[in-house]
């Protein structure tokens, strides 16, 4: 459909009911609370269920009910709510129960700021609940892309029976972007697993207990082989210009277009960096980074954290790279200024030769 | 009641209701997991008559919370759903809200109910939700081995509280049906019990009720069962009914305390559901339309190439700072460029200072954040110092004064004033000063062709009135501009002349 400008707050909300979703639970919270409003007015128009729950504690187990009665549902909330609903990401997902959550995280700890942050990293990629599960994770840079992966959100719930997390900082949810808005998609039917309230359904059971040592294995190790595949199949990331590059700069959401600019900058004083997105935080795109170490001298991570997602890069990398890392919290994000000064210093502790840095 | 036998009820034959094996071990798939003389296994019996006496075992969804009945669907051949502590009425909720054909009981013990999940039932019950709540009460924790649940009695011994409930230091028992019979939604709550074959059959009516009024679409109906819990009660069942009896009911009286079976109003929480087609109407994806119902007018997209302008419109609240910026960003985006539009929110609002971001550049735009700005709209003073030393050198400033302060000038810098406020005041609005400032960056820049605030004036501007004002104060804008080129070295004496 033809351009429109829209909030990513509000454009989040079509595109899950462009997706098929019919059932939205809430609890208001800066800086997520236009999902909820958009919820609210949209979802009766379509034939939904919209229910403003009287906690986060309660709207993901409205989720939970969603989800088991096989209606495609959608919550969405901010840094201290999301702390709020990690007991029922945990049954969720041991349930095996394909819902969507979007997270316009904001500043922590506690109840930090309404800022934008990305400080919900751990807490949403590592598993904030109890268990041996993990949450399939989606990190838009755009308003364009928020409503893209939102809608591969729902997807991905369905093929691996697992909420999946759309984690945005919350300048994502709050700036506003011409979106090209695809066509709506048929509501799927239930799935036959589904607790429908039918002689069809009828000896359906979701569950997430079983006390038997060895049963409750065999559902851990059944999860896990389902994780494995995501992993083979579902890494999602951006790469740009980092064929040649001596450096990658590696950020997610927000941050990665700000590394965007950086790279265009470096490029311009001869210093050859590149960039690569991660657009799945899990599965991390782990194998794409190990193999850019065959041909960058440094990596470097910037984050709206105080060191999160660079966890997860050393770990791809194995040791076999430096990686310099830089953080702004608070609400801060980084910018174009500030990071390519990061640039300089990765390159003087990489030891690249100075020719490059003297052709700017 | 104290003339009724205290041997336990005995109701014959096996409902349907029930699987003819039970999913557990080899040995005990005959038989439930509670203990002898335990009240959930009668709870269980009378409910499974109740779902077959109606004739609603392929609607039934039980769902099964954490406690001593955290297996039920093990026993009732219905749909079932096992939920977290605590959260079955969030869960009934949002299942019957979807499914409003099925029938969906939440069955739940008093830590469950009373205690973990206090603000799901209560906030199930005020919203009046159509499902049916059975409360296991036994005054104690069961499966975690009996310690103190919200509604053990006073001096009631239980392994945290040692000495036995004292008031002063653990509350009073809770009074779940009292506390729910404040509320105006719930059209059914009883209190019965398991303390008598009278007591029990009571139950069963009480428990077909509850069901019966969700299948003609009444409303919340809940149950409250004072029910035995020998074993951690340390009582054998014939002393643990005859507990239940005459102990638990002095501190929880049996009755009614609402019953609108009669008098309730059906409700259908069935919708329609429009067409598939219909949906980009009704999420507003379709062409803009505004106040005058006139369609988008098209701007010939003939971008600049080398375009890229950097923005940051900053001021007090309530000077239409961000407005300003999206108008910008939807007539940049209507002129075919690429635009982004990022905003200060929540207290910098509040606390009186606001500001925007907003991108119009020929290529994809990277990042969405202006740290080097290379046009400033500064709407007051802090604003302009705030913005001015992270200007690029050859930028432009429309500043909202007659004058600029001396130390800000001479920065590699345009600092144009525009009066923008006074202009508008005198247009009749301070409200429209951020068009005046919109025609002013127009003007001074070229930067976006003619007709390409025509989207942005009618995507948002919704009322006539204002279009008018909106439209006059672009042009006060422009000719303010045009007047300081006139005279720029005496920008002190910027005055609209049409104002006098």
């Amino acid at each position: 459909m033809e351009p429109q400008l829209i909030k990513g707050n509000e454009a989040v909300v079509k595109a899950a009911l462009l997706a098929g979703c019919r059932a939205y639970y809430g609890y208001p919270i800066t800086p997520a609370s236009e999902i909820v409003e958009m919820a609210a007015l949209y979802l009766p128009e379509v034939g939904g269920v919209f229910v403003q729950a009287e906690s986060e504690v309660a709207a993901i187990n409205m989720l939970y009910g969603g989800a088991s009665a096989g209606v495609r549902a959608m919550t969405a909330s901010s840094g201290p709510g999301i702390s709020l609903m990690q007991e029922g990401f945990s049954y969720l997902a041991g349930a095996e129960l394909p819902c969507v959550i979007v997270d316009m995280m904001r500043g922590g700890p506690g109840l930090g700021s309404i800022g934008p942050e990305q400080g919900d990293y751990f807490q949403i990629v590592k598993g904030g609940g109890h268990g041996c599960y993990r949450n399939l994770v989606l990190a838009p840079a755009s308003v364009q892309e928020l409503v893209d992966l939102t809608m591969l959100a729902f997807e991905l719930a369905d093929r691996y029976r697992n909420p999946v997390v759309v984690l945005a900082d919350a300048s994502v949810g709050q700036m506003m972007e011409p979106v090209s808005f695809p066509e709506p998609r048929p509501v799927p039917a239930a799935p036959a697993w589904a607790v429908t309230g039918t002689a069809a359904t009828r000896h359906n059971l979701v569950n997430s207990i079983h006390l038997e040592p060895d049963v409750l294995e065999g559902h851990i190790r059944a999860l896990e082989a389902k994780y494995r595949e995501a992993e083979r199949s579902e890494p999602r990331w951006e790469a740009w210009r980092v064929d040649d590059a001596d450096i990658v700069l590696v950020g997610y959401g927000i941050v990665g277009r700000v590394l965007r600019a950086v790279v265009e900058t470096a490029r311009r004083r001869g210093i050859r960096a590149g960039l690569l997105r991660p657009i799945t935080l899990y599965p991390f795109p782990t194998r794409a980074i190990r193999a850019l170490a065959d041909t960058a001298r440094a990596f470097a991570v910037v984050e709206m954290s105080t060191g999160q997602l660079v966890e997860d890069v050393r770990l791809a990398l194995e040791g076999s790279r430096p990686v310099e890392t830089y953080g702004r919290v608070g609400g801060n994000i980084p910018t174009v200024e500030e990071v390519f000064q990061l640039v300089e210093r990765t390159l003087v502790g990489a030891r690249v030769p100075s020719e490059v840095s003297t052709n700017g | 009641m104290a003339s009724d036998a205290p041997a336990m009820a005995v109701i014959h034959g096996r409902s349907p209701i029930f699987y003819r094996r039970f999913d557990r071990k080899d040995d005990d798939q005959h038989q439930t997991h509670y203990c002898p003389g335990c009240g959930h296994g009668i709870v269980t019996k009378l409910l499974a008559e109740a779902i077959d006496t109606l004739g609603i075992q392929d609607r039934t969804i039980l769902v099964s919370p954490v406690g001593c009945s955290v297996f039920g669907y093990e026993y009732l051949d219905v749909g079932n759903i096992q939920v977290a502590h605590g959260r079955g009425p969030a869960v009934a909720t949002a299942v019957k809200r979807s499914r409003p054909d099925s029938i969906v009981v939440s069955y739940q013990g008093d830590g469950d109910l009373a205690a973990i999940g206090t603000a799901e039932i209560v906030h199930a019950a005020n919203r009046g939700e159509i499902v049916s709540v059975i409360f296991v009460n036994n005054a104690i924790y069961g499966m975690t081995g009996g310690q103190m649940a919200p509604t053990t009695l006073l001096r009631e011994k239980t392994t945290t509280t040692p000495l036995g409930r004292d008031p002063a230091v653990h509350g009073y028992p809770l009074k779940v049906c009292e506390l729910l019979a404040t509320l105006d939604a719930p059209v059914f709550l009883e209190r019965v019990a398991l303390g008598s074959n009278k007591q029990i059959m009571a139950t069963g009516r009480a428990l077909r009720r509850a069901l019966e009024n969700q299948v003609h679409g009444l409303g919340f109906s809940l149950v409250e069962v004072l029910s035995p819990c020998p074993t951690i009660w340390g009582l054998d069942p014939a002393e643990a009914q005859t507990f239940v009896r005459e102990t638990m009911t002095r501190t929880f009286p049996l009755g009614n305390f609402r019953d609108r079976s009669a008098s309730a109003v059906p409700r259908r929480l069935a919708v329609t559901v429009p067409d598939l087609g219909e949906l980009p109407r009704i999420l507003g994806l379709g062409p803009a339309s505004g106040a005058d119902g006139a369609s988008d007018t098209v701007v010939p997209a003939s971008p600049v190439p080398t375009a890229d302008h950097r923005i940051v419109v900053a001021g007090f609240g309530g000077q239409g700072v961000l407005l300003l910026g999206e108008f910008l960003a939807e007539a940049g985006l209507s002129a075919g460029y690429h635009v982004s539009w990022l905003p200060s929110y929540g207290p910098q609002m509040r606390s009186g200072t606001s500001n925007c971001h907003v991108r119009i550049s020929a290529v994809p735009i990277d990042s969405p954040v202006v740290s080097r700005p290379n046009v400033l709209i500064a709407l007051n003073e802090p604003s302009l110092r705030k913005f001015l030393l992270s200007m690029e050198p050859g930028g432009l400033v429309l500043y909202n004064a007659d004058r600029v302060p001396v130390d800000c000038a001479g920065n590699d810098v345009r600092i144009t004033p525009i009066a923008s406020t006074a202009i508008a005041d005198r247009l009749g609005s301070a409200k429209v000063g951020n068009m005046v400032m919109l025609g002013a960056l127009l003007e001074a820049t070229g930067m976006l062709p003619d007709g390409a605030l025509d989207r942005a004036l009618h995507r948002l501007v919704t009322q006539e009135s204002w279009y008018e004002l909106d439209r006059a104060a672009l042009q006060a804008g422009r000719a303010a501009v045009h007047r300081m080129t006139a005279a720029p070295a005496e920008p002190s004496l910027a005055r609209d002349p049409a104002m006098g």
